[in-house]
């Protein structure tokens, strides 16, 4: 009988704990605003050496096309 | 008899110097016709000049400040004239049109005259000046 109470006062005494845990828990889940601002950055999927690939026929054709460059 | 077939030989010969003649005027014309072509629309150029247009990172020009439907009217068809340049570019580099027009774009920001606005890889409008411009990591050299 004696040790059920102090079982019990030790479950209410890490009820805090518990609580805190679980919170923490909560915590994993939830979706914080970020403190930077979110850039967007087009065309990520496009590779450096793709790019460098064109480099002179896309300097070709601004030349060939000075109008509108 | 045999004056008129020698008669019509030079008459030949004579229509092939012509025909030569005229083949190289049509392409000196053309050639001119092209070189006066290849000039911006003076409107354009005082766009530029002024900052009220810039070019973009994507390939394309864009308005800096407030958009007037004049100044709308003159990018919107810059735009899709080089649109139609990129897609048929791309399509005989075997490249997309983003990755052509971006390319474009890294050469285009590369070649903007001091005092023209440009896009920074953070998308700010920025002026240039006599120092390389501020481009994406992926821009050639």
């Amino acid at each position: 009988m004696q040790g059920n109470a102090t079982a019990w006062k030790r479950a209410i005494r890490s009820l805090p704990l518990v609580v805190a845990g679980l919170m923490t828990l909560a915590g994993c889940i939830s979706v914080e605003a970020p403190d930077k601002p979110i850039v967007i950055e087009l065309n990520i999927n496009i590779r450096q050496e793709v790019i460098y690939r064109l480099a002179e026929d896309a300097g070709n054709t601004i030349e060939e096309n000075a109008d509108i460059f | 008899m045999e004056s008129v077939v020698k008669g019509s030989g030079m008459n030949r010969d004579l229509v092939r110097k012509m025909a030569l003649a005229a083949a190289g005027f049509a392409l000196a014309a053309g050639g001119l016709a092209g070189a006066a072509h290849a000039q911006r629309d003076p409107a354009y150029d005082a766009a530029r000049e002024s900052g009220k247009v810039g070019e973009k990172m994507d390939g394309y020009l864009g308005i800096v400040g407030a958009s007037t439907p004049e100044l709308q009217r003159m990018v919107n068809d810059i735009n899709i004239k080089r649109r139609a340049v990129y897609a048929q570019k791309a399509q005989t580099a075997n490249a997309t049109l983003e990755e052509y027009a971006l390319t474009a774009g890294c050469i285009a920001i590369a070649r903007t005259a001091p005092g023209e606005k440009y896009q920074a890889p953070d998308g700010s409008w920025q002026t240039r000046t006599s120092a390389p411009p501020q481009r994406d990591s992926r821009c050639p050299a």
